[in-house]
């Protein structure tokens, strides 16, 4: 059953131009954004594969929108009354649209992050010594920032089931992945490190740990990855349980 | 055949639908009357489980909709608001709509050509005018070759062409056997699609007859509409 309703959820996210857009500005940002990082890194010490994912930052905001949008969409068209006459199972609908777009977002971040890591590497500037996925961490961290773009859109995903005004919940999602780090993130050392976006910044996409005199202790890039994973397990299923009280 | 029993909704302060029960039986088409705000829109949402009902019960060949297998392939409906994404073609919105519902491809092309939107199939619904999209509705409600219809107000924003259309569709599904359940505002066209009448005023139901016991003794069937619900018209009730 959860087979069919996925290739329900599947055309459905497919035939939408928007879909497209999204998802091709998202990988060609996410690797512009690690080529321009990359060019100007002039310092060895730095951590190169680091820089030439810089993009994601960005990047994953557009996975999360996209994700907002495909829940958001149903309810300012109208479609929620025919998706759930076509599916009344509301937690199986909910289930199979995560699905399809988990994997449609992974498939999408990981290529953003591959080509961005090897587009930054074959352009490093200053004589530096280009990373290779050889080396200790770096085939890690690639690999854990293409999936955070499919994280972030789940948690959009989640968002905008619980939300389900476009506008509110994009709000919501731009707030929390964020605004709320600028606030709360340097006041309070011991949260900002489980803030989403320094997650990405400074525990996946990183191949060593970060460490500096005035920063936190930021997770390990597994401990980060398991983080993302819950926000996004969290804001799915208060959203599958709100889907499934609600009038639609 | 529909089932209400005692189906009861409320809405904050307003009760939309209080303790409504009746049946609808195939073979014919039932036409489902009331004045605005009446409840016809939320009793139609009520037997789809897309509300949730406050007390009472719908149900549809004896079971919940919710636990319909393949719902699409049991019952055909269409409902008062445009329910497409703007940006999906028609061909895609029912191609996903077949998919969900186990229904065969060659099903949307079919129920397309039905509807004669065959030449628009493949352009964004968002260009649509109101009546190509009530067909892209007709054409998902008959997707699923079903044997139970709800339409809420089908012929809104259709041609006299396409009132006609409606018409003969809906006699002829009747005729086929299936159970066709159908609200609007247009007494005279109900007077001339439907057989059986279900009518009701601020959620509770007025009368339960046939279009020739209605119309008997009146001078015609809006006469008779008019006397039924002159007590039960929420908006021009005159304080006393
Ligand atoms: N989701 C909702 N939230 C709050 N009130 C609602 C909701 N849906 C319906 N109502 C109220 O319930 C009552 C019945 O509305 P409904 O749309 O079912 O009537 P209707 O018979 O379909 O009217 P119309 O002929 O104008 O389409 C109205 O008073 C309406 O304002
Ligand atoms: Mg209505």
């Amino acid at each position: 059953m959860i087979a069919r309703v996925a290739r329900m959820e599947w055309i459905k996210l497919r035939s939408l131009r928007s879909t497209w857009w999204t998802l091709a500005v998202t990988v060609a940002g996410t690797v512009g954004i690690g080529v321009a990082v990359g060019r100007n890194s002039r310092d060895a010490a730095v951590d190169l594969t680091n820089n030439a994912l810089a993009g994601v930052v960005p990047g994953v905001l557009l996975a999360g929108i996209l994700g907002v949008l495909t829940m958001t969409g149903e309810y300012s068209s109208g479609t929620i009354r025919v998706t759930l006459a076509a599916v009344p199972r509301r937690s199986v609908l909910l289930a199979a649209k995560a699905a399809v777009f988990g994997v449609v977002a992974l498939i999408v971040g990981e290529v953003a992050s591959f080509v961005a890591f090897f587009a930054a590497s074959a352009n490093v500037g200053h004589g530096l010594a280009a990373p290779t996925l050889g080396q200790p961490g770096v085939l890690r961290a690639v690999v854990l920032t293409g999936a955070a773009f499919s994280l972030i859109g789940l948690l959009g995903l989640g968002l905008g089931a619980i939300v389900r005004h476009s506008a509110a919940a994009v709000g919501v999602l731009v707030a929390g992945v964020y605004v709320v780090v600028q606030v709360i993130g340097f006041l309070a050392h011991g949260v900002a490190a489980y803030m989403p976006i320094l997650i990405l910044a400074n525990s996946l996409s990183t191949t060593r740990p970060v460490a500096c005199t005035d920063c936190p202790q930021f997770l390990s890039a597994w401990a980060g990855l398991g983080m993302l994973s819950l926000y996004a397990a969290i804001a799915l299923a208060i959203g599958g349980w709100l889907l499934a009280r609600r009038d639609a | 055949m529909i089932e209400a029993r005692n189906l009861t909704r409320r809405y904050g302060p307003t009760v939309a639908v209080n303790a409504l029960s009746f049946d609808v039986r195939p073979g014919s088409v039932t036409g489902f009357l009331g004045p605005n705000g009446s409840g016809k829109s939320t009793t139609m949402r009520l037997i789809l489980g897309l509300d949730r009902p406050d007390a009472g019960r719908a149900r549809i060949g004896g079971r919940r909709y919710r636990d319909l297998r393949f719902p699409l392939r049991e019952v055909g409906a269409l409902l008062e608001a445009r329910a497409f994404h703007p940006g999906r073609s028609a061909r895609s919105h029912l191609t996903a709509m077949a998919a969900g519902n186990a229904i065969p491809r060659g099903r949307v092309d079919e129920v397309l050509d039905m509807v004669g939107l065959t030449s628009a199939a493949g352009r964004r619904a968002g260009k649509f005018s109101l009546g190509m999209g009530q067909r892209l509705g007709v054409a998902a409600a008959l997707l699923g070759d079903p044997a139970v219809l709800l339409l809420d107000e089908p012929v809104n924003g259709l041609d006299p062409e396409g009132v006609r259309w409606i018409r003969e569709l809906l006699k002829s599904l009747a005729a086929q056997g299936r159970t066709v359940f159908v609200s609007s505002h247009l007494i005279s066209e109900m007077a001339l699609t439907a057989e059986r009448l279900v009518v009701i005023g601020r959620g509770r139901l007025l009368a339960d007859t046939t279009v020739a016991e209605m119309s008997a003794g009146a001078a015609s069937l809006e006469d008779a509409f008019f006397r039924l619900t002159s007590e039960a018209v929420e908006y021009r009730e005159v304080p006393s």
